[in-house]
């Protein structure tokens, strides 16, 4: 299956990777053959088949948390990380709505 | 002999009789990672200063006879994908680069409470994605049988670093081979636990159904004892399982006799180097000597298994990557607009294999392409998994080569995407049906390079495995020549 | 204007905050209003390697609000991730439900409309807040995680003050199943409509558009009304309505397209790999119970002898149910005290509906004193009003105040015959035939009494002794 330029760009939107126009044609050069390989699945018969969803164990049931609050992450810890912020946020470009 | 090149499960023996101390095991590993780990270029970093307190912890235990079980004093490493509270942790990008993590993994909590000293991060292919470690932003990293071939990866830092000695065990993850194809390019043992037999919480996520953490050692029950301090339920990983964990080295005692082993046709001939199927098959026989029972066995739908692998994987790794953002931490690209910093923060700071993975996974969760790709990838996996079932209805276990191939060449197979993805052909199968799977060395090619024998169990049968893996593991370990030219 | 030919079709999207204490996926507060980024730790941050572990108080809710709104609850419903990038999402995703929710069906009753049929009812995690300032966005993500739940309705309402009903049932019946807040200016309940318009007579649906950020029933209806007349003057020009989200102004009062929203929006969803299904076992869903919907508690009420009018006022705030509720007795008799007394009370702020001083099941005494006579019906509202005021037992009011009545017969002679003595001549009209002096009797013997005499007593005395 190939997998022309736009597509690639339209991908690359979504995924929120800014392509080179170089990038733009290896990698869809590069991802048709991939694409082409994986093309070989639409000759498996799957009618009646359920997809695996959960790849884990429900043996012994599923349990859930119970509802009570723990101690959060100090708020000095959560900045530390951040690329830019204010002591009190994490701080980004202006958002236009 | 020094005790710091002896097998894991010796070492462990010789600090329980006082035959070496936590301290001097911690100088040898640090020595030795000095002496070599330039060429081999396993580590990413180490964590000295914690694995000195960590060995002087042991040693007190030690000496007031209260060891908190067999890996207490042991030197080993993890992955750079094990998050450890402030210690760098990369995962092989450059987008993380100095992140440092508030928190500890659920395996690292108890490695550290198992006692087991804590070396520092090892190399691996970003993001986990390889199968060459060549992916690092790092670097890659060589293999300690031939510096001029890659130790397999992802966890190819992980393999080396217990090849060459410089750790007695590690921990990596295993995705679609990662931990089971670089032990076997490296002749060690690494092991891929049944889905939801170890916590992943803290593991950094490549695929999320798919990533299971496991252990490296030299030996079989070296790997039982690393498998025994981090198995179990965590109530962080609803994924985990509540079954309780078995004594896993108490299941090596124990032999082969009588154990049904099924060779899958699909898993032998075409594909396979001659001399990797003649170690292979060789193998099978030692364990048929033992009183194993061979049988062929067919399972029809693994062939489909590298197609599917590159769909599901892909497609979760697209939404579990979404994160690095340039928002909260890691790598933020100088931009003035929201669109133009996500884009660029995310084109600069991933590599080539990680682009070309999300945009993959991306591709077949787009709308219109969902139904074709993603939902058949998962019925297609339904059918490998039922194959597995089926198989174990008559077998104890399965066998097969782990890689089609000894270790390749650096940069071999970096421009062709695909044929990397097809040295993962025999692996990929154990994870998409979450089966777990162990790889031993079985014999070395005309080069001298290791070749892996690779044993998969029934869900949850940790214990059979290891009892084969026991059987089949070559009494003497050869050492690389890294080792032994110093 | 020909908005007359056109029928607008509304469907509306809730999303409501639900009570827990701790998120749905990780066990930080979600107590409102602590400062920026102090309720988040790893999971809820979107830090490398963290995971969801699902809270079982958000799945009780989301069962109690399926349960009371007539919802088939599935056995196994499954999570899924839905896709985009921004920066109040720290995944990139949001953990939600898609294919099989936990809720599907069900219908919410709504006075006057009947019963407006629901689409689905499913979990989800909030986003955090984005704080727009002039140098750039701030990011609080204490929000983030938080458990909502999606309430789905079918596309079935038909103006404006319609949707704006349905809201605000909706919206009681949450407070009734104590499961949310009902706050709409902090965001716990906050509602997007879509919002399409066909030619009167037409059965096929219009392109829909959706309106997001409208955060008060005014605003509700202002959106909506705005929307159809924009819509309507669209067609009616010649143009066609695009399918677009657009953000409600309410400074404005228009709506306006989303310019961050330009690309064509495709999430991506697939099932969550990092948690299990929900599976929701027969034990789980008999222990959840499910308290009477508002609607259910107006008819109880009326049937008890109620008026409907103090029925639907004492509904509209459950904490007056429960002051009813607490008070016992006589149904009516308690309706009329509280939307007599007690809404006064509250009105002059002498009372607080979330913090009373007094116990309603106090009243009833009250009303023992006055009907025995031991209290005058007037003396009665005095001392209700220092009940509620102050709490103290009745029987103290009436003493502290000296609010009894005089109904002892010998001490009502003395003064009965004292007024006789001094009006003679009111005496000699009465035995004539003027009967209606008996008011000027009582009065005099009252004003003698300073107010406290028994009324009824005093009338059968000067019967009986002007014979
Ligand atoms: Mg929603
Ligand atoms: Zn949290």
């Amino acid at each position: 299956m190939a997998i022309d330029r736009a597509q690639v760009r339209h991908v690359a939107r979504l995924a929120r990777l800014a392509l080179s126009p170089e990038e733009e044609e290896r990698f869809a050069a590069q991802l048709g053959h991939v694409l082409e390989y994986i093309e070989r699945l639409q000759g498996v018969d799957v009618s009646g088949v359920e997809p695996l969803t959960f790849a884990g164990d429900a043996v012994g049931g599923i349990p859930l948390r119970e509802d009570e609050p723990r101690p959060s992450l100090p708020r000095d810890k959560v900045l530390a990380q951040a690329p830019q912020q204010d002591g009190k946020a994490f701080v980004v470009p202006r958002i236009i709505e | 002999m020094k005790t710091d090149l002896l097998p894991l499960s010796q070492i462990s023996d010789a600090l329980a009789s006082g035959g070496v101390s936590p301290q001097a095991l911690l100088e040898a590993s640090l020595a030795r990672i000095r002496a070599v780990d330039g060429k081999l270029h396993a580590f990413l970093r180490l964590t000295e200063n914690e694995a000195h307190a960590a060995a002087k912890a042991a040693a007190q235990r030690r000496a007031n006879r209260k060891p908190a079980g067999p890996l207490d004093g042991i030197p080993i490493a993890l992955k750079d994908i094990y998050c450890m509270e402030g210690v760098e942790t990369t995962c092989g990008s450059k987008i993380l680069r100095g992140y440092v993590p508030p928190y500890d993994a659920t395996v690292v909590r108890k490695l550290k409470q198992a006692g087991a000293v804590i070396v520092g991060k090892l190399n691996m292919d970003e993001f986990a994605m390889g199968s060459s470690t060549e992916n690092s932003a790092y670097g890659p990293t060589m293999n300690p049988w031939d510096l001029s071939r890659t130790p397999g990866g992802s966890s190819g830092g992980s393999a080396a670093a217990v090849a060459a000695r410089l750790v007695a065990g590690a921990f990596g993850t295993d995705t679609g081979g990662s931990i089971r194809q670089p032990a076997a390019m490296v002749g060690c043992v690494g092991m891929k636990p049944t889905y939801g037999r170890v916590s992943r919480y803290g593991v950094i996520a490549f695929a999320s159904s798919l990533d299971q953490v496991g252990p490296f050692a030299q030996d079989v029950r070296g790997v039982a004892y690393l498998l025994s301090a981090v198995a179990g339920h965590d109530e962080n990983d609803q994924t985990s399982s509540r079954r309780p964990v078995p004594d896993y080295a108490a299941a090596l005692g124990r032999d082969v006799r009588g154990l049904r082993l099924g060779v899958p046709r699909e898993y032998f001939g075409e594909g396979v180097a001659p001399e990797v199927e003649h170690a292979v098959r060789a193998g099978i026989e030692r364990l048929r000597g033992l009183g194993c029972e061979v049988r062929d066995i067919s399972l029809p739908n693994s062939p489909h298994a590298i197609a599917t692998y590159y769909i599901v994987a892909t497609a979760e790794a697209s939404s579990n990557l979404a994160r690095y953002d340039g928002v909260r931490y890691g790598y933020r690209a100088r931009a003035g607009q929201l669109l133009e910093m996500y884009e660029k923060t995310r084109a600069e700071g991933f590599g080539a294999e990680v682009k070309r993975r999300i945009m993959l996974g991306t591709y077949a969760l787009s709308a219109g392409y969902y139904d074709a790709y993603y939902l058949r990838a998962q019925k297609v996996r339904t059918l490998i998994r039922r194959d597995f079932d089926q198989a174990f209805a008559t077998v104890d276990a399965v066998v097969s080569p782990t890689s089609p191939t000894t270790a390749f060449r650096l940069g071999e197979k970096l421009d062709d995407p695909l044929a990397m993805y097809l040295s993962d052909v025999y692996t990929v199968p154990v994870n998409l049906a979450g089966l777990p799977g162990i790889s031993v060395p079985c014999g070395f090619d005309s080069k001298g390079l290791p070749v892996g024998l690779q044993l998969i169990g029934k869900p949850f049968d940790e214990e059979t495995l290891l009892r084969m893996a026991r059987a089949a593991e070559p009494a003497e370990h050869r050492l690389p020549p890294i080792v032994e030219d110093r | 204007m020909a908005v007359a030919d056109f029928e607008p079709v509304i469907g509306l999207e809730v999303h409501a905050q639900l009570l827990t204490r701790s998120k749905i996926f990780c066990g930080c507060s979600t107590q409102f209003g602590a400062p920026p980024n102090t309720q988040v730790c790893p999971v809820c941050l979107g830090l490398p390697g963290a995971l969801p572990a699902l809270n079982s108080g958000a799945v009780e809710m989301a069962i109690k609000a399926g349960k009371a709104f007539g919802c088939r609850i599935a056995e196994r419903s499954i999570w899924a991730r839905k896709n985009y990038f921004y920066p109040d999402l720290p995944k990139g995703y949001q953990i939600s439900q898609y294919e099989l929710p936990i809720c599907s069906g069900g219908a919410v009753p709504v006075p006057g409309l009947g019963r407006i049929g629901l689409e689905r009812i499913h979990l989800e995690e909030d986003a955090g807040k984005n704080i727009h300032a002039e140098g750039g966005s701030e990011v609080d993500l204490n929000r983030s995680g938080v458990p909502l739940i999606e309430i789905v309705g079918k596309p079935e309402l038909r103006s404006a003050e319609e949707a704006s009903e349905y809201l605000k049932a909706l919206r009681l019946s949450l407070i009734y199943l104590g499961i949310n807040d009902g706050n709409l200016e902090e965001g716990s309940f906050r509602c997007d409509a879509n919002v399409s318009v066909r030619r009167k007579g037409e059965s096929k649906l219009g392109t829909r558009v959706e309106l997001k950020n409208i955060n008060s029933f005014r605003f509700v209806r202002q959106a909506i009304e705005y929307e159809i007349a924009r819509q309507v003057e669209l067609i009616e020009g010649g143009g066609k309505v695009l399918q677009e989200t657009r953000l409600f102004d309410n400074e404005k009062g228009v709506t306006r397209a989303m310019r961050s929203k330009e690309e064509a929006h495709d999430y991506r969803y697939f099932p969550e790999p990092d948690l299990p299904p929900l599976l929701v076992s027969r034990e789980l869903l008999d222990s959840v119970t499910v308290p009477k919907l508002p609607q259910e508690v107006v008819e109880a009420l009326t049937a008890a002898g109620v008026s409907a009018a103090d029925a639907r006022t004492i509904v509209g705030d459950p904490r007056l149910v429960e002051v009813h509720r607490r008070i016992g007795g006589d149904a009516k008799r308690a309706a009329l005290f509280v939307v007599g007394e007690l809404a006064r009370a509250v009105n002059e702020k002498e009372a607080d509906l979330g913090a009373l001083k007094f116990d309603p099941a106090l009243v009833p005494a009250v009303w023992k004193l006055q009907d025995s006579g031991a209290i005058s019906s007037t003396a009665a509202k005095e001392v209700l009003a220092e009940l509620i005021r102050t709490g103290e037992a009745p029987e103290k009011i009436v003493e502290r105040k000296g609010l009894a009545q005089v109904s002892d017969t010998a001490a009502l002679e003395v003064v009965v015959d004292a007024v006789i003595a001094r009006t003679p001549a009111e005496v000699e009209k009465y035995k004539a035939g003027k009967t209606n002096l008996l008011g000027f009797f009582v009065g005099q013997a009252m004003k003698e009494l300073k107010g406290k005499g028994n009324p009824g007593a005093l009338n059968a005395l000067f019967k009986k002794k002007l014979g």
